[in-house]
């Protein structure tokens, strides 16, 4: 069994190298069949293999199969090897499943796009990038897809390239994550000369023998590895880069930066959560990281007039309250919220991309209206996916999975208390937030023209998306089975019990929410007047301009003040000074006896003073 | 005999070629196959050759017997891999140099293959006399290359080059010579052979002070800041195969040096300079790389990239142990075949569109989808994506120096985000954005023969370097392991 893994990540890596080299012969179609079809056999085989999984847990609740050593020295090892757990049998059918119906919506979203061949063979290599992420036993191998998938998410967000703008985003996309991406490299190089090895599990087994709780080490590591995560889960100070990374198309921003790649800094804090354990000052950063953040990207999200920057703002408050989990010890909530966020918010991205496909590309909310009655699919769609993601009580998936969250923050002592504070006041700025989006576009007048028709490319992953976004919490509740399974990494004490009052509580703050958006915007609404605060949250509080006028303007500066290299000034000041001497000393070449006769009496008179007077 | 070869057969073919004259297909064909014969001799080492310790095969004839002279040669896997390295990037040069050298042809082959013999030399000396020799061959036929098949600024470029490497030749000579003197003082014995001389007592200050005549010259050659100034004049104007050369083997000799001889010969004074070399070396991939943003010649930006990634070679050579030395090894082969493949990439461009201005481009992925699609993949390359050639180089070098300089490294590693910064930036500036009216052809099957060959070798170098490991470690056991015993 543990053979069939590499297929998984093998077979959309196959795909997306064919689409490269073949992606100007291959028709259209061709394409779309290597495209989705790789990652459709893909997703088969990890179903198949997380059922034999489930059904007889191999020993050690964990496949291993190492493909080739990637390079010795000296008895310092790294491997290509994978590795299935829980944990990652979790991650993998999340890329995958979610990974196929995007790859599916995106036949038909992208058709008649230029680059149709290309688009197919990026999102591909972002699918196997982002399966090595989460199956790599070895800490420089989850590193490489760590990077595959940012350099996918390059590549993808600048996929219309022709608009210098994409271009932008795109570079600061990577440039900004690249910066989290160093902290996490210096962490590894932490790990690995303190613990001399590269493997994970023994890594975080050793860290456990060799630190002691709290110790300098093991917090400097937690805090390096943290780095990682703020930037490739867009986290404070690292968020800035994924609004402007909506520029890419709208199923990428559904699968990359919403589903999956975005929660990889989850991942890698649950994958060494032994390591977070050691350092409580570095745990505990990471739930005030996810505290702030869900909170200042709420009421970001609140103000944005164009509905995928809605979203956008919404991926990162929601990671945020992943965050906290984390923060918490509520390890299995964390990946829980993952799972139902990566049905609801790509639901609600794909719903978004159905609506704009038929608007010709119109993005602000305020130009849409009525909808409703057009567009019954993405009405529905996105209202189910919106009820998910404002947690509405009972029917929900997202209901259940904030619940675990809030339930393990409130257990966790008087900072988890403040935490819950923190994650009850984004349930409330989450269900206003969403519902002003879905009163807005779908309620009202008509103001658009409406074009064209869904096929089923579209229609079938909205569908089975919608389904997963309601029924997906009934995984955990009531019978427990999402965290039962999680228990061989988490330990069985890692969920929180639930006290009923509270859940009643953040029910209701979630209803309320929706209920103020009705208040608000169930009638007709203009765009609003710009006012400061509504410019400065809409800007994500200043972070953008005080990062360009701190880092970007400097370097920039720099960049053009030192073009000609004030080093190579230096040389030629030399060189030109050497041509000084030449001038001056042949101006004395005269052709003249008597000067010559004069300088040599005078010279001769001098050595001899000088011989004399000395 | 093989070793002898290696180095005569083309400095001998380089008279045919000359011969040849404007006959282009005579001289191109006779330096193709002089090259392709010496890459085959070069592969008959690879065999295992037990009996000489770490080396595969030494040459040792008297040349100048009363002043310790000799014609004294050796091998080993470290100097086999950048003698192949050479070999298939001079065999590249004369491929991409088909039809864009039309005139003097025999004079240009004639040029490249000297300038190859030179660098092969360089790296099979065992004596330092005759390292001397080859040191000064290679650079005259690149001056030639440079001044008369260069680009606008050609004649400043080349004397700039020539002045600053003969200058840190004769620094070079003349620390030679004292060594020489050093240790004939010492032991009465008056050489130039690199194994005597390996271990020679001095007095610390003498040690210091020879040790930093050869840093100095080898530095230039490298180059490190502050001596890389030459490098992006040379690069710019030289012809495409000559920037080829330049950054794929000339700037891996002044590497060489440094592992070959700095450091063993002077151990000590090393050991006791090594915080100042790796901060001019992590001086030397910020400098380089703030410089590579800010150029509008595309040729320019490689180039200062180059600074950048030489500044990591520094670092390397200094943390001096088995790990960072590989990792040095790594990153000479990928940078060597990353950037060549980047200036061919931009000799290509400037034949199409006769300018290397990149103000003047933009949206070339309309016109030219292979060559754009390469272009970004040997970026992604240089600014250091797992899996390809040049991150591995990287990592080892900056994970073999962390435990012992763990500040210097933590600064070191974050020149990967300013690499992003201007390779992205290549690729922006130059292939996306609103296409302009030029319209070119894309890459001829030439170009995209020479380009697979090369995207294959660092993605092989990336995933699967342990062929590459294993032929370098007897050599760097070799000067790790004899370090240790010296000191």
């Amino acid at each position: 069994m543990a053979d069939l893994l590499p297929l998984v990540p093998a077979l959309p890596l196959l795909g997306s190298v064919l689409l490269m080299i073949f992606s100007r012969q291959l028709a259209a179609r061709s394409a779309a069949i290597i495209g989705a079809g790789s990652v459709g056999l893909s997703a088969l085989l990890a179903f198949g293999l997380a059922w034999s999984f489930l059904a007889a847990p191999p020993a050690g609740h964990a496949l291993e199969t190492t493909i080739w050593q990637w390079f010795r020295i000296d008895g310092f090892r790294a491997e290509i090897g994978l590795r299935l757990d829980p944990l990652s049998l979790v991650m993998m059918l999340v890329i995958t499943g979610v990974g196929f119906l995007i790859h599916l919506y995106s036949v038909e979203f992208m058709a008649g796009e230029e680059g149709y061949g290309r688009f197919f063979a990026y999102l591909n290599l972002f699918v196997a990038a982002m399966l090595v992420l989460v199956l790599a036993s070895d800490l420089l191998l989850l590193y490489a897809g760590w990077e595959g998938v940012g350099l996918c998410s390059y590549l993808l967000i600048g996929f219309w390239w022709r608009d210098p703008a994409n271009g932008l985003a795109a570079r600061k996309a990577f440039i900004v994550t690249r910066i989290g991406d160093t902290a996490l490299l210096v962490g590894i190089f932490v790990l690995v000369t303190h613990l001399a090895t590269l493997d994970i599990q023994e890594l975080m087994r050793r860290a456990a023998q060799v630190w002691p709780v709290g110790s300098g080490l093991a917090t400097l590591a937690a805090f390096l590895l943290l780095g990682g995560a703020v930037g490739k889960s867009a986290q404070l100070p690292l968020q800035t880069w994924l609004p402007d990374a909506m520029a890419g198309p709208t199923p990428v921003s559904a699968l990359i930066h919403a589903a999956t790649m975005v929660t990889a800094g989850v991942y890698l804090i649950a994958r060494t959560h032994d390591l977070f354990i050691l350092a409580p000052a570095g745990q505990l950063a990471v739930g005030i990281i996810g505290g702030l953040t869900l909170l200042l990207a709420g009421a970001s999200a609140l103000v944005q007039h164009d509905i995928k920057r809605i979203l956008a703002y919404s991926t990162v408050s929601q990671i945020g309250y992943m965050f906290l989990a984390l923060g918490v010890g509520a390890w299995s909530a964390a990946m829980f919220h993952f799972m139902t966020h990566a049905f609801f918010k790509a639901l609600l991205f794909l719903a978004a991309g159905a609506i704009t496909m038929r608007l010709h590309h119109e993005q602000n909310i305020f130009r849409m209206g009525g909808l409703r009655q057009e567009l019954p699919a993405a009405f529905w769609s996105f209202l189910i996916g919106s009820a998910s993601l404002a947690a509405l009580p009972l029917v929900t998936a997202g209901f259940y999975s904030k619940e675990a969250i809030l339930a393990g923050a409130w257990a966790a002592g008087p900072a988890g208390k403040m935490l819950w504070g923190a994650g009850l006041v984004g349930a409330f700025l989450t269900s206003l937030y969403i519902f002003r989006a879905v009163f807005i576009v779908f309620f009202g007048e008509a103001k658009t023209h409406i074009s064209g028709r869904y096929g089923w490319c579209i229609l079938v992953p909205l569908a089975v998306l919608s389904v997963l976004a309601v029924v997906g919490g009934f995984i955990e509740t009531p019978a427990r089975l999402f965290s039962r399974q999680l228990a061989p990494v988490f330990g069985t004490a890692a969920t929180a019990p639930e006290v009923t009052g509270l859940m009643i509580l953040a029910a209701l703050v979630a209803l309320a929410g929706i209920g103020l958006a009705a208040l608000l915007y169930l009638r007709p609404v203009q765009e609003p007047a710009d006012t400061f605060l509504r410019r400065f949250l809409r800007n994500d509080w200043g972070f953008d301009a005080l990062y360009d006028w701190l880092l970007v303007r400097p370097f920039l500066w720099a960049a053009r003040l030192n073009s000609r290299d004030i080093v190579d000034r230096i040389y030629d000041g030399v060189a030109a000074f050497m041509q000084l001497c030449h001038r001056g000393l042949k101006q004395t070449q005269t052709g003249r006896v008597r000067w010559y006769a004069a300088g040599l009496t005078v010279g001769s008179v001098a050595i001899v003073a000088l011989v004399v007077l000395s | 005999m093989i070793l002898t070869w290696l180095i005569l057969l083309p400095l001998l073919g380089g008279i045919p070629a000359w011969m040849a004259g404007e006959r282009r297909n005579v001289a191109r064909w006779i330096a193709l196959v002089i090259l392709v014969v010496d890459l085959i001799l070069a592969l008959l080492l690879l065999g295992p050759r037990p009996g000489l310790g770490s080396w595969i095969m030494l040459v040792d004839q008297p040349w100048i017997p009363s002043l310790g002279i000799g014609f004294r040669l050796g091998i080993d896997g470290l100097s086999l891999l950048l003698v192949l390295l050479t070999i298939g990037l001079a065999i590249v040069s004369v491929v991409i140099s088909w039809t864009e050298i039309t005139t003097r042809s025999g004079f240009f082959h004639c040029n490249l293959l000297w300038t190859t013999a030179g660098v092969l030399g360089v790296f099979l000396s065992l004596d330092l006399f005759l390292f001397f020799f080859f040191w000064e061959l290679m650079l005259v036929p690149m001056y030639f290359l440079i001044v008369l098949w260069g680009h606008e600024r050609r004649l400043y470029a080349a004397i700039k080059f020539f002045l600053f490497t003969q200058g840190s030749g004769l620094l070079l000579l003349i620390a030679i010579l004292a060594l020489a003197f050093v240790h004939f003082s010492a032991t009465g014995i008056f050489t130039f052979d690199y194994g005597a001389l390996l271990g020679t007592r001095m007095n610390p200050t003498t040690e210091f002070w020879l040790m930093l005549g050869f840093f100095i010259a080898f530095t230039v050659k490298l180059p490190a800041f502050p001596f890389h100034t030459w490098l992006p004049d040379a690069h710019t104007e030289a012809p495409t195969a000559g920037s080829v050369l330049l950054a794929g083997i000339l700037l891996k000799t002044g590497a060489y040096g440094l592992l070959r001889f700095v450091v063993p010969l002077f151990p000590d004074a090393a050991l006791s300079f090594t915080p100042v070399a790796m901060i001019l070396g992590v001086i030397g991939i910020f400098y380089g790389a703030i410089l590579a943003f800010g150029q509008n010649d595309l040729k320019r930006l490689v180039a200062y990239s180059s600074v950048s990634h030489m500044g990591f070679v520094l670092v390397g050579v200094f943390a001096w142990n088995a790990l960072a030395l590989q990792g040095v090894i790594v990153q000479m082969l990928a940078h060597g075949i990353s950037t060549g493949a980047l200036f061919i990439l931009v000799g290509a461009l400037q034949e199409r569109l006769h300018t290397r201005d990149m103000r003047q481009m933009g949206g070339l992925w309309a016109a030219m989808p292979r060559l754009a699609a390469i272009a970004l993949f040997f970026a992604i390359a240089s600014l250091g994506l797992p899996g390809l050639g040049n991150f591995l180089g990287e990592f080892m070098i900056l994970l073999g120096g962390f435990s012992d300089h763990h500040w210097i490294i933590a600064v070191a590693t974050f020149g990967v985000v300013w690499a992003a910064a201007y390779a992205l930036l290549l690729v922006q500036r130059t292939f996306q954005g609103q296409p302009g009216s030029a319209m070119a052809p894309d890459l001829t099957s030439r170009h995209l023969a020479v380009m697979t060959v090369l995207i294959l070798a660092i993605i092989g170098l990336g995933a699967y370097p342990q062929p590459v490991i294993d032929m370098a470690t007897p050599g760097i056991t070799f000067l790790t392991h004899g370090l240790e015993v010296i000191r």
